[in-house]
């Protein structure tokens, strides 16, 4: 199968190429919030909706504003500055108008600026030189890959809690091996589609 | 002594990857070999000691509101020309390290520090912050790489340690075996913490 193909790309990002267990990045809030299940499951909803609007606004910025004026090495302060900017104004525009989905996911909103993963999709799609539908694909991908791994990674952690864990490995040190399990898990869809 | 104190406690008691859980994604993502390993932690350390310098330097006129944003621009210039000087110079070890070299300006541990340390204190003391800090992290991504490049490819900075019999297991250099390397080290942190504190 052609890999530029829209369904290709959602494969490989969605499953492939998890952003989490085989890419690393955004680990920090993977070991951060993944204590629960509901946070988990708000955090990754937060993630979709935030890097879905950062990749459409940093791909146009990129290639409407970048390229024409010849201002490419301006791409890392640029982006940063939009995504921050972008997560203030939604969390003031979900407050006013949208306050049930504040609630659910309010919390997580400034949290998400620090998340490496938006910045480095925003940049990938660049890297990747995708097209506006392409890039909008393959952000979903990617997000829907971090929800999927946060979730299930929160539902073994909720039994690990309860389970008779080693001194030493209590904490951390036994989230890393759960995720490296994972992790190998997830390297058993290489190959899928010949991708 | 408290100079001393600035410059060592980033190397081990704070150790920003294995103590204050930060900086984790660059820690795994680029630590399949110790060469990677050492270039990422070259290129953090020379972004967080320059920027806790101007930081430290500028703070007296940062209003309280907005320093947030002025540590990230004062980062991400910092993080572009550690972009281009190594596209320049070492195109292969930028080829390798990807799309983690602009991530740079993510790292938690850069804006951290700035946050917590260099709009605090002085230019000398946040300079030696920012060696201690750059120092501890480049030592454990440097490790971690060693440690992986060891047993998955029977090499340390490419070159061969082992005899030819050796079978290396190749699931080390892949992700599973960065996830396993850290959890490992840690164990061994957490324990010999145990043990300290039994006595």
């Amino acid at each position: 199968m052609d890999s530029s193909s829209l369904f290709g790309i959602l494969i490989a990002s969605l499953l492939i190429n998890n952003i989490l267990l085989i890419r690393f990045i955004a680990l920090c809030s993977f070991f951060g919030v993944s204590n629960q299940m509901e946070t988990s499951i708000g955090m990754g909803m937060a993630v979709i909706f935030v890097m879905m609007m950062a990749s459409a606004v940093s791909w146009l910025i990129y290639y409407f504003l970048l390229v024409p004026f010849d201002l490419v090495y301006l791409r890392t302060a640029s982006f940063i500055l939009t995504i921050a900017a972008l997560v203030q104004l939604e969390e003031m525009y979900l407050k006013k108008y949208v306050p049930t989905l504040y609630r659910a996911m309010g919390i997580y909103l400034p949290l998400i600026t620090t998340n490496c993963a938006v910045l480095a999709v925003a940049f990938l799609n660049i890297d990747y030189n995708y097209n506006f539908l392409q890039s909008m694909v393959y952000t979903f991908g990617v997000s829907a890959g971090y929800t999927l791994a946060i979730i299930l990674f929160a539902g073994i952690r909720e039994r690990v809690a309860l389970a008779p864990v080693p001194k030493a490995l209590q904490g951390y040190p036994i989230a890393f091996f759960t995720a490296s399990l994972m992790s190998l898990a997830f390297l058993g869809f290489k190959g899928l589609f010949g991708l | 002594m408290s100079l001393k104190n600035d410059f060592l406690s980033g190397i081990i008691k704070e150790n920003p990857v294995l103590v204050l859980m930060i900086g984790l994604c660059p820690a795994l993502a680029v630590s399949s070999t110790a060469v990677n390993g050492f270039g990422m932690g070259i290129a953090a350390s020379f972004v967080l000691i320059c920027s806790n310098i101007v930081i430290a330097t500028v703070r007296k006129y940062v209003p309280d509101q907005i320093r947030i944003p002025i540590f990230i621009i004062i980062i991400s210039t910092f993080v572009t020309i550690t972009d281009y000087v190594m596209q320049a110079y070492n195109p292969a070890l930028y080829k390798q390290l990807g799309v983690f070299v602009p991530l740079i300006v993510v790292n938690c541990i850069i804006l951290g520090r700035a946050e917590a340390f260099a709009y605090k204190n002085g230019v000398l003391s946040s300079t030696l912050d920012g060696f201690g800090m750059g120092i501890g992290f480049a030592l454990v991504i440097t490790v971690i790489g060693a440690i992986r490049e060891l047993i998955g490819n029977g090499t340390i900075f490419g070159k061969a340690v082992f005899n030819p019999e050796f079978q290396p297991a190749l699931i080390m250099i892949l992700p599973p075996g960065g996830f396993i390397t850290i959890g490992i080290l840690m164990a061994f942190l957490h324990y010999f913490q145990n043990k300290a504190k039994e006595k």
